[in-house]
């Protein structure tokens, strides 16, 4: 079980949050100008990387805010946490 | 063996009675299970696994094989107990298991005489004839295999859980924990010290006591015994205020950034009666962690080496020098390494023959020196090649090696023997170290793995490490206790180790690798994992089939799958394998260490969330009211609903009936609390509920509500409901009772991610509002009756919202329907919710009002053809299959879904379509799910048209009435189709039509 | 026949049964030959299978037996089956709800009858049926559609009472927290011993000069123009006429390396084992609302599955609390196993699809298939889907069961949701 650093309260236990799956997938500004493919890699498709991992996670039993973690799903490493609006935070050198 | 008359650190004061096998014993305060039975003769404590052969004590601790018993009865009866970690208690009840009638006369017992067709696997190459008998193999199979027997009762057990945040858990109380724990401590940390017995000391309880000692070599630490120094340890520690004992805590997982669970026993020196809390499941966060886990001494493969009688040396050594036993006249030890010969002086000093049979050519030690002197016989360069006995051993019988270390075949030796203590090394215990995912490598001077790499906080001190004497152990633990101080940013003065005076550990210790020794010329069975009868022979056949991976090999012969996960047998097979590839033993590898390091009870594991605390339930703020007249209630998620209320004499059907007669003619009241309230507020919650619903929001007045379906990306209907503008920029958005939640969380995920500059704030109120519905031509006589504002229908007609004061409580009114009546849902604070339902008991009393469950709610909606999400849709319907395209935008550019609904499968002609459906009998009412089709006969397989949703008997209709989903329904209306009776394919003529039955117009609802 | 020497292709295959047992018992077990040979890889294949669990191995068997299709081989990264065909709970059941999923898994069911015989290798199927619990109104309703749509599709089922669950299953309090309502019963289904079906296949694919090769792991696809040429490997580079990639919780990084990406998530998803103890339990009982799997293997052991975590994650490591989270209902379903104790506990890979299907497809690249996505359910499918596949794979044309989980539905809609009649919210 992890411990995650939440950008607004600070490092608590994993239970306290929930994640949603890779981070900066943003939505489409004008859906109806994709073919049905395009909207098919929005809606469906992942990177679901093994190795560094940029992912969305909410602090859902805290302070209910969204954040995204940098991490390493081939070691559970994780080596950042940031706020939506931050600047990307690098990927470590090491790639696991 | 027999209890001695002096020595030993247990009490021969308080003498304890036991029953094992239904004989009485006595042993004292102090034993265990297994050093008590000892103490009075019992050798034979259980049968194998397999071929159900006799088997004894073989070892002091959690490694132990063999010495599993089943304990006490009736609800606290429990499985596979080992007797050598079980402290005695007054009154304990054990017994052998894995036999029958019994220990002494186990009928299975022939399965030896078939061991030659009992190979490693081979339930794989047999029992395939004929076709279907593998079933009644299996039961035979399955009553043979199992060891012990589970209670059938629930535990009366009682359990808890308890988070602990630490510096420094040291985890293991033997010679290396208690230096470490003394210098961090002396230092400052925070510390947490666990030790799986209760009794902490780990092997300095091996040593003689201070009574008996001999002088010459005996070890001293600061001029104390042992266990003098151990005591005098504990006490300093348990004087500290930042260090925490927790002896009998058994740290079983190793997880994520040092996190660490584990539980502790709680007074088992008692008999279980369900009173007391029996175990603590202990988890740990702590800032670093120092393994402290010692080594498990293993003994070498060779001819019947499963004998009652063998034991490993270091396991001796404890019964007599903690224990206080004799261990019996004549004594064997069959050794690779030094430590044995301590074995030895003990013995010698007791009194026994000893006869060593050491597989090494020479060794320098002092000890072997003395023993020499003392009497001992000693057999270098010599290996014990079998051993015979029934239910024990009486004869070991050894062969001379060659200098190629095989056997002289001509040397056999044999000697009498009660007892054969072997040590073929010490393996370090790293499985904590591995489930941490730490990098093991191996030593060869120890022939064993040690810790190497970790990427968490940890350090690893004592034997775990590879320490092999007392001496190295006080001092790494010591070295690496101040060492993790540094580690938490603490500093001092480097606080000093005790003196050690250890004679004996003072040289050079040689162990010679040996895992097996080679056959003589018997068949005698070699086994490798005692427990689960794997042998040699099936090793190397597993190895001749084709299993190369050392992975393979543990699944293919079950070595290391028993109950002590091969703690003593898993690096023989390792050794083993190495020896037949002709590799390398770490390029054999080793298999994986899974959790729990020993098993650990699910009782702890579940904590105090049994026997009523599991999942509170979620009760409205009416709930009581619903309970006191009879309201039969179902869950929906973890709300309890009242789904309806019986009479005196009534089922459910009559219920139903009667009580949605009575809203279609008087006048309903139902408990909608549970009903997902979003409260919005912002300039943006236009724009909001533009992307969320598929309807347009711009036009919608203050004072005004209006339904709105939501879609996922994918395009299909997730949620449903009403929203009401209350204020310019004020909303209240009702979702489905089990729905709240995730469109919350939904719009959250949104708004902080996507649309970050919007300005909407959602707050979940599910839980500020009691709802409260009325229902029926007569609602708003009773409402009007019990509150001075206007709600006619001219003041607040339908979809429109109002504030009022009902029966002297604030609240808002919602004229909303889900039944097709006039309608309103009041909300009030839900504090008031009780008060306000019994004010409309009362005011409707008159009017013959009548409370109405989900049930009723799900009919009456039924005949309105009003949908359920989740019961006529189920994640794969569009609006246009819900027959709700009109609720569909055509102007706005985009919408949460939008895009998929034009997806060439979205959008296809002659999807599955929400329809109605009248049975042609006029009485039949379709089970829900019930399949149609379109023939009258059914032959499956075959094709389907779709499934009924919904379906009641319509009592003001007085017909039954369906919702299903049909292929192309839309274009099937009037057409007869058939519904299947899956008990014997007959099927029901219906007609396909319209979903809404009753009031078509809708004016009854606007009224 | 009685040497212990790898055969060299024209021996004579040896038969397992009681008297081959009988046989060798004499000799005291010196002449069983290797259940497959350790091979060195060929420089070329027609079809190369990547990943050695059940379901590539079931693909070469299928693809050595069936079809025409030349040299075949199978390469495995570590050893043989070591993935999730060795972490799952064995559970084999065919009653799934949509159309297309009836068919996949009624097929793999029925192969799953005689696939000792076939194999001549005891997998141990055991059709000790399953119980699928209904804890709720909800449940009940799903429970009822499956009945009634199992049927028209031919595969048994029945509905029982909350009394029959109780008859089965003695030992299940039916009135917890969430109490038993009711159950969906398939008395074909069951469970199988899952290391056997593997090494079933691959001695059955061996015998038939598929050629298994472990510790392999291919490194990169050779992809000339559009279509796959070959695999490169710390074995070199091993040319293939088409490839099928059976991977499981790796398809997503073969995929990258092909070029393109999955609808995947991949996931840990745990399972725990009680110590052995006599026959107490003899149904498989599942619960879907309360995420509980739980039957009585043959060695006497609770085999107890859970739900998955939520993040991707490579590690076969899960997360204490979700497991803590698992223990709970199970005791309040069991309350009995709170005496027992857990021996082992383990963690797989499982990758995941948004509609809870597999995906047994062509992909961008000419030549190359994935059959993966088959998430927390993929045993019971073993037999089928390495069937489906193969003959996909000869032909070059989806197999016409196969054919409705291509890849391309992610983007026409035409998802085959199971997820979605099962776990809707309500």
């Amino acid at each position: 079980m992890f411990i995650i650093d939440c950008p607004w309260c600070g490092t608590r236990d994993q239970s306290e949050f929930t994640t949603h799956g890779e981070a900066h997938i943003t939505r489409p500004e004008d859906p109806e100008t994709l073919d049905d493919a395009e909207w098919a890699q929005y809606v469906f498709y992942r990177n679901n990387v093994k190795g560094w991992y940029r992912e969305r996670w909410v602090h859902s039993s805290g302070c209910g805010r969204w954040f995204n973690l940098l991490r390493n799903t081939a070691s559970d490493a994780i080596a950042a946490s940031y706020r939506p609006e931050d600047p990307l935070p690098p990927l470590p050198e090491d790639s696991y | 063996m027999q209890r001695s008359e002096q020595g030993g650190h247990i009490d021969r004061n308080t003498p304890i009675s036991f029953r094992f096998n239904g004989h009485n014993y006595t042993g004292f305060d102090g034993d265990t299970l297994a050093s008590a039975l000892l103490a009075n003769g019992v050798q034979l404590v259980g049968r194998s696994f397999k071929y159900h052969r006799p088997r004894g004590i073989m070892t002091n601790g959690p490694e132990e094989p063999n010495g599993m018993v089943q304990l006490e009865t009736g609800a606290y009866s429990q499985p596979n107990i080992l007797a050598t970690m079980l402290p005695l208690y007054e009154g304990l009840e054990a017994k052998s298991q894995n036999c029958w009638p019994n220990v002494h006369f186990d009928l299975l017992s022939i399965n030896q005489l078939f061991s030659a067709l009992l190979p490693a696997g081979f339930y794989y190459k047999t029992f395939m004839w004929p076709k279907d008998w593998w079933l009644w193999y299996e039961k035979w199979i399955r009553r043979s295999a199992g060891l012990g027997v589970a209670s059938k009762l629930p535990d009366p057990d009682h359990y808890c859980h308890v988070h602990e945040h630490t510096d420094l858990l040291i985890i293991g109380g033997g010679a290396a924990g208690l230096t470490a724990a003394l210098a961090a401590g002396r230092l400052g940390a925070k510390i947490v010290l666990a030790d799986e017995r209760n009794a902490m000391g780990g092997s300095l309880l091996n040593e003689p006591s201070a009574d008996v000692a001999d002088s010459e070599i005996a070890v001293q630490i600061d001029g104390l015994s042992p266990k003098e120094w151990r005591d005098q340890t504990l006490a300093e520690l348990q004087a500290m205020p930042n260090v925490r004992l927790l002896p009998a805590t058994t740290i079983t997982h190793y997880g994520h950034q040092n996190h660490l669970v584990g539980a502790q026993r709680i007074d088992e020196k008692q008999k279980p009666s369900g009173q007391r809390l029996r175990q603590i499941l202990w988890r740990f966060r702590a800032k670093q962690v120092i393994l402290a886990t010692g080594a498990i001494e293993r003994g070498p493969v060779f001819g019947n080496n499963d004998r009652p009688g063998i034991m490993t040396s270091g396991s001796l050594r404890g019964y007599i020098n903690h224990y206080g036993l004799d261990a019996g006249r004549n004594v064997a030890l069959f050794t690779n390494n030094d430590s044995a010969y301590r074995t030895a002086l003990d013995l010698l000093r007791i009194g026994s023959t000893v006869q060593i049979i050491d597989y090494r050519s020479s060794t320098d030690s002092p000890d072997a020196r003395l023993a020499l002197q003392r009497g001992a016989i000693i057999q270098m360069n010599a290996a014990v090649t079998n051993c015979s006995g029934g239910a024990r051993i009486r004869e070991v019988h050894s062969h001379q090696l060659n200098p190629d270390d095989t056997l002289d075949k001509k040397s056999k030796r044999t000697v009498s023997a009660d007892i054969l203590a072997v040590s073929s090394g010490w393996t370090p215990t790293v499985h904590l170290w591995s489930q941490a995912k730490g990098t093991l490598r191996f030593r060869e001077d120890i022939q064993g793995y040690v810790p190497d790499t970790i990427s968490c906080a940890a350090l690893a001190a004592g034997s775990c490490n590879g320490d092999n004497t007392l001496s190295q152990c006080l001092q790494s633990g010591h070295q690496t206790g101040i060492e993790a101080a540094k580690r938490l940013g603490l500093s001092g003065a480097e606080p000093t180790l005790a003196t050690i005076h250890a004679p004996s550990d003072q040289h050079e210790q040689i162990v010679k690798p040996l895992f097996i020794v080679p056959a003589a010329q018997d068949k005698a069975k070699r086994f490798v994992d005692v427990q689960n009868d794997s042998t040699a022979a099936g090793i190397a056949l597993a190895r001749r089939e084709g299993f190369r991976s050392v992975e393979l090999v543990k699944r293919y012969t079950t070595t290391g799958m028993g109950t002590d996960q091969g703690k003593l047998g898993n690096m023989n097979a390792i050794g083993i394998l190495a020896d037949i590839a002709g590799k390398p033993i770490p390029e054999v590898g080793i298999t994986t260490y899974r959790p729990p390091f020993t098993p650990l009870s699910f009782g702890a594991l579940g904590g105090a969330s049994r026997k009523g605390l599991y999942e509170q339930i979620r009760p409205t703020p009416i709930h009581h009211w619903h309970v006191d007249h009879g309201a039969i209630f179902e869950d929906v998620g973890d709300w309890k609903r009242a789904r309806y209320y019986p009479q005196a004499g009534e089922d459910m059907y009559q219920a139903v009936q009667r009580e949605s007669l009575a809203v279609r003619t008087t006048c309903g009241i139902f408990d909608g609390s549970t009903l997902g309230k979003i409260d919005l507020q912002g300039p943006d919650c236009v724009k909001l509920l533009n992307m969320l619903y598929t309807n347009a929001w711009d036009k919608l007045p203050v004072g005004r509500c209006r339904y709105g379906i939501m879609l996922n990306e994918h395009g299909m209907i997730f949620d449903d409901g009403v929203t009401s503008r209350l204020d310019t920029h004020h909303y209240h958005m009702t979702t489905t009772t089990g729905g709240a939640a995730s469109v919350l969380g939904w719009i959250e995920e949104m708004l902080q991610t996507e649309w970050r500059d919007w300005q909407v704030h959602a707050t979940s109120v599910t839980d500020h509002w009691a709802v409260v519905a009325l229902n029926g031509p007569k609602a708003r006589d009773i409402l009007q009756s019990v509150t001075d504002t206007a709600i006619d229908a001219e003041t607040l007609p339908f979809m429109a919202y109002t504030e009022a004061n009902i029966a002297g409580i604030p609240a808002r009114i919602f004229r909303i329907s889900f039944t097709g009546e006039i309608a309103f849902e009041i909300n009030v604070p839900a504090r008031y919710g009780l008060a306000l339902w019994q004010a409309l008991m009362v005011a409707g009393k008159e009017y013959g009002i009548t409370p109405y469950g989900t049930e009723t709610m799900h009919l009456l909606r039924a005949e309105k053809g009003f949908i359920i999400v989740g019961q006529d849709t189920d994640g794969t319907v569009t609006p246009d299959d819900a027959g709700l395209d009109w609720l569909v935008s055509k102007k706005k550019p985009d919408f949460l879904g939008k895009r998929s609904l034009r997806r060439s499968d979205s959008a296809r002609s002659g999807r599955k379509q929400l329809v109605g459906l009248t049975t042609n009998d006029g009485k039949t009412v379709l089970p829900e799910g019930t399949h149609i089709i379109e023939t009258a006969t059914a032959n499956p397989p075959m094709q389907t048209l779709g499934h009924v949703t919904s379906s009641y008997y319509s009592p003001v209709l007085d017909y039954p009435i369906a919702m299903a989903v049909l292929r192309n329904g839309r274009a099937r209306m009037g057409e007869t189709v058939y519904a299947v009776n899956p008990a014997d394919n007959s099927s029901t003529a219906m007609t396909v039509c319209d979903p809404v039955f009753y009031d078509k117009e809708g004016g009854k609802a606007r009224g | 026949m009685t040497r212990p020497l790898p055969r060299a292709g024209k021996k004579p295959p040896q038969k397992y049964s009681i008297f081959s047992l009988a046989r060798q018992a004499m000799q005291g077990h010196q002449g069983w030959q290797a259940a497959w040979r350790s091979p060195e890889p060929q420089p070329e294949y027609d079809v190369i299978i990547v990943g050695g669990g059940g379901h590539g191995l079931a693909t070469a068997y299928y693809l050595a037996k069936e079809t025409n299709v030349g040299r075949i081989a199978v390469l495995e990264k570590g050893w043989l089956a070591g993935g999730n065909t060795a972490r799952n709970t064995t559970i084999i059941r065919s009653n799934y709800l949509c159309d297309e999923s009836a068919r996949l898994y009624g097929h793999a069911h029925d192969l799953w009858e005689g696939l000792s015989q076939d194999l001549n290798y005891n997998v141990m199927f055991s059709p000790r049926g399953v119980i699928m619990l209904s804890h709720n109104v909800h449940d009940q309703q799903v429970a009822a559609r499956h009945y009634h749509a199992l049927n028209l599709n031919g595969i048994d089922s029945t509905l029982l009472s909350a009394e029959e669950v109780k008859e089965k299953v003695p030992l299940i309090n039916i009135h917890g927290r969430y109490p038993v309502l009711g159950g969906l019963y398939q008395a074909r289904a069951g469970n199988a011993r899952h290391d056997a079906v593997a090494w079933g296949y691959a001695r059955a694919a061996d015998q038939m000069g598929v050629d298994i090769i472990e510790n392999c792991p291919v490194e990169d696809f050779v992809i000339e123009n559009g279509v796959v040429k070959g695999v490169q490997t710390p074995k070199g580079v091993i040319r293939a006429g088409k490839v099928g990639v059976v991977a499981a919780g790796h398809s997503s990084v073969l995929a990258e390396m092909a070029g393109f990406r999955m609808p995947l998530e991949s996931v840990p998803l745990q399972a725990f084992v009680s110590e052995p103890i006599k026959p107490c339990f003899d149904t498989v009982v599942m619960s879907n609302s309360v995420h509980i799997y739980m039957s009585q293997s043959d060695k006497g052991e609770l085999v107890i599955g859970a739900g998955s975590d939520n993040y991707v994650s490579y590690t076969q490591r899960g997360s204490f609390d979700l497991f803590d989270h698992a223990v709970q209902p199970l005791l309040e379903l069991y309350p009995f196993v709170a005496r027992l104790r857990m021996l082992r506990q383990w963690a797989g890979i499982v990758d995941v699809t948004r509609d809870r299907s597999p995906i047994i497809t062509k992909t961008p690249i000419e030549n190359l298939f994935f059959n993966c996505g088959w998430g927390t359910g993929g045993f019971k499918a073993t037999p089928g889907s390495g069937h489906v596949f193969a003959h996909s794979i000869a032909k070059g044309e989806m197999h016409d069961i196969a054919a409705p989980f291509g890849m391309d539905r992610f983007s026409t809609g035409a998802l085959i949701d199971e997820a979605a009649a099962a776990a809707v919210m309500h």
